[in-house]
């Protein structure tokens, strides 16, 4: 039994992905189903772990669970709304206020500072609290670089910050996009311990994407991200989600793939 | 705080981070509104500076001629005198009952830049000045008209050394500067300068009467080139032999009143070197004996009519006749013509203005626009945060509003150097005082039609802001 919980447990899963499909058109005029999710679930404070190759839809699934993208059909239920029925503006105010984003470029704005960096995560959200921006920094080991901008921080360290902004608005799930994938190995594994150990102590669950087997090795539940998702292409290493997409379609249903 | 005022701080920062394109922007803004509000408060001004400069008269009369140069001339002291009219003719404007007072003026000498006019008392004890008070005196008294004595303007005891009790050589023409100006415009009036006097070294009495006895060189008519070889004043080939005395200095009125010299115009006529064409024939004042009136003549005679009516009848009656005289009236309305009909430059000046508005409004759009490709990943980030397409849009509109806003206030500080400068110069060259501070709906029209331009031109960046495709600039998909 992978990562996600048991249809049959009782108690209501904090994300719940029924029939998500997402298509792009491509130059050509034609449209390419690059998500096809019958069904994914993730518990409340969960932490899950999906292998994501090149060309499994990782990032464009993340995407639309984090409410970025928006679903062509199907349901994603984040703590009970359905963010594809939602108004983008409703999409974007959930994402504010529930959801962190760590990015595997982290994608700090440069021109600010590691403690505004972690506030602007607040910004959108309950407003800015400096005090917990600077607690997140201190539990992230940063507190004396709250005044550095992120290029006067090492990679770690940004990657750091990138964490604390995921963390700020106490989000109820926290994305993780290949976090450690520009780390080298020893970093990568104190990283995400880190991440682990800071979203289980603010109660968000975890839904991490990796290709990294070192990093998959630490999760006690792995998905194969390509069982769940029945358009990915995972025999092409392709720059991303939409190049050559459809060209091969090579999973089937992927149904308790969870 | 960090981050204080949310939205206000992301812009605060992108200025910031952008600060050179910033402030060349919010500079050429600068420039564009103090421009505009320069060009049409200084236009406003001036026209009312001179059409409401009259110094309490209602018309001009003076040799025939233009009545504009009569104007600008007996009014304002620039231009040179169109010519003379025979002493009759005072007398005439004084005795009408239609003409409340009437002031004769004799033009042709200066001291170190300002004109020398000769007139009579009543010129300051009947006449109001532009604020409707009476002219007074900051210093000493009025002039005895019998004496070689004169009253400077504020403006003239300021600039040209002159103080209570000095002494000077009045110089001949109005252009001249003084004993450091040597050129020669020979455009004085028409029985003034022309003629010459022997070069005299006597010393003069200081309140010498005008009649007083055997201190003035002979005089004669010469001609200009003797003139000019005259040896008064060790640096002034110009100056006449007499010699005045400041007795009286007048309070500012911000008028062309604070450039003149004032002194009696008895002291005119026996200026050595002028010539009294009154009659038609050569007169040359002699010392100790009376100018018969019939040898007399004024450059002007300003009128201050009894009623309003008295110009409907006393213009025609004088301009409709022979070819003598001119009534320049109302002198408001002649200045005004003026304007009207240099209307044009100051359309060319306004469309400059508002094209460099336009360039100034393009280089917004432009500096933002161009930032816009290295930031959309910015955006893409903070959509991601959870930010609204419209919250973005509102950061751009709201950052070129802010680049409007600095450059209208920068045009402020603009407006105040173009308009001080201006100030400093037309009241240096003319007298007539610009007020830098005067309302003016330009001065509240102009920053916010920069800053509703600025928001507009905000439109087009924050337009590609708000479309920003978020999933497309975050990290590269996998």
């Amino acid at each position: 039994m992978p990562a996600s919980m048991s249809r049959d447990t009782e108690r209501s899963p904090l994300l719940d992905v029924e029939g998500l499909t997402k298509s792009y058109v491509t130059p050509d005029g034609v449209a390419e189903l690059v998500i096809d999710v019958p069904t994914f679930r993730l518990e409340q404070g969960g932490q899950v772990a999906l292998r994501g190759p090149s060309g499994s839809g990782k990032t464009t699934f993340l995407h639309l669970l984090a409410g970025i993208l928006a679903a062509d059909a199907g349901r994603i239920l984040l703590d009970g709304h359905d963010l594809v029925a939602m108004h983008e503006a409703s999409r974007d105010r959930l994402r504010a206020r529930s959801l962190g984003y760590v990015f595997q470029t982290f994608n700090l704005l440069p021109g600010y500072t590691a403690l505004e960096n972690v506030a602007l995560g607040m910004l959108f959200g309950e407003g800015i609290d400096e005090a917990r921006a600077r607690e997140l920094l201190d539990r992230v080991g940063l507190s004396d670089r709250a005044a550095y901008k992120p290029g006067q921080l090492s990679v770690g360290q940004q990657q750091r910050v990138a964490v604390a902004r995921a963390l700020a608005n106490r989000p109820r799930l926290v994305l993780a996009d290949e976090p450690t994938g520009n780390l080298d190995s020893l970093r990568a594994q104190e990283s995400l311990a880190l991440i682990r150990e800071v979203c289980a102590e603010q109660g968000a669950a975890l839904l991490l994407v990796s290709h990294d087997a070192e990093i998959l090795a630490r999760f006690d539940r792995v998905t194969e991200l390509a069982d769940v998702n029945r358009a990915a292409r995972v025999d092409v290493a392709g720059p991303g989600d939409r190049a050559g997409r459809g060209d091969r379609v090579t999973r089937g249903a992927m149904g308790e793939g969870r | 705080m960090v981050l204080a005022g949310g939205l206000a701080a992301l812009v605060r920062r992108s200025l910031r981070t952008h600060a050179l394109s910033t402030l060349v922007t919010a500079g050429s803004l600068a420039l564009a509104c103090g421009l505009v509000m320069a060009t049409f408060a200084i236009q406003a001004q001036s026209e009312r500076a001179f059409t409401g400069g009259a110094d309490g008269f209602d018309a001009v009369l003076g040799a025939r001629g233009s009545p504009l140069q009569l104007v600008l001339n007996s009014v304002f002291h620039l231009e040179t005198s169109p010519g003379n009219l025979g002493w009759a003719w005072y007398e005439r404007m004084r005795d009408d009952p239609r003409v409340a007072l009437a002031v004769p003026y004799a033009v042709g000498d200066s001291f170190r830049g300002f004109r020398i006019v000769g007139t009579v008392p009543e010129r300051f004890t009947e006449v109001r000045g532009p604020d409707g008070g009476a002219l007074t005196l900051a210093a000493g008294r009025l002039f005895d008209p019998g004496r070689r004595e004169a009253v400077i303007g504020s403006t003239v005891a300021a600039r040209a050394g002159l103080k209570l009790g000095s002494h000077f050589h009045p110089s001949h023409g109005v252009t001249a500067g003084g004993a450091a100006r040597r050129g020669r415009d020979g455009a004085a009036g028409a029985s003034h300068g022309d003629a010459a006097h022997d070069g005299d070294d006597e010393d003069h009495d200081d309140h010498d009467d005008h009649g007083g006895a055997g201190t003035q060189g002979a005089q004669g008519a010469q001609g200009v080139a003797a003139f000019a070889e005259a040896a008064h004043g060790a640096d002034d080939p110009r100056a006449h032999d007499e010699q005045y005395v400041v007795v009286g200095i007048l309070d500012a009125t911000n008028s062309p009143t604070d450039r003149v010299v004032w002194i009696p115009i008895e002291g005119v006529f026996r200026m050595t070197g002028h010539m009294l064409f009154g009659q038609g024939e050569i007169f040359v004042a002699q010392p100790g004996q009376a100018i018969p009136a019939e040898h007399k003549e004024v450059s002007a005679v300003l009128i201050r009519y009894t009623s309003p009516m008295a110009g409907f009848t006393l213009g025609p009656e004088i301009n409709k006749q022979g070819d003598e005289a001119t009534l320049a009236a109302p002198i408001g309305a002649i200045m005004a013509d003026l304007f009207l009909k240099i209307g044009w430059m100051s359309r060319v000046l306004e469309i400059v203005a508002y094209l460099v508005v336009v360039v100034a409004a393009g280089s917004v759009l432009a500096s933002i626009y161009n930032t816009m490709n290295e930031r959309r990943r910015e955006f893409a980030i903070l959509r991601a945060l959870g930010a609204r397409r419209g919250t973005v849009f509102s950061v751009i509109v709201l950052e070129a509003t802010t680049i409007a806003a600095l450059g209208a206030l920068g045009g402020l500080v603009v407006y105040v150097l173009i308009v001080g400068t201006a100030s400093a110069v037309i009241r240096g060259e003319t007298g007539v005082v610009l007020d830098v501070w005067a309302v003016h709906p330009v001065l509240l029209a102009a920053p916010l039609g920069i800053m509703v331009l600025g928001a507009l031109t905000g439109l087009v960046p924050a337009a590609k802001a708000y479309r920003t495709d978020v999933a497309g600039h975050l990290s590269p998909p996998g």
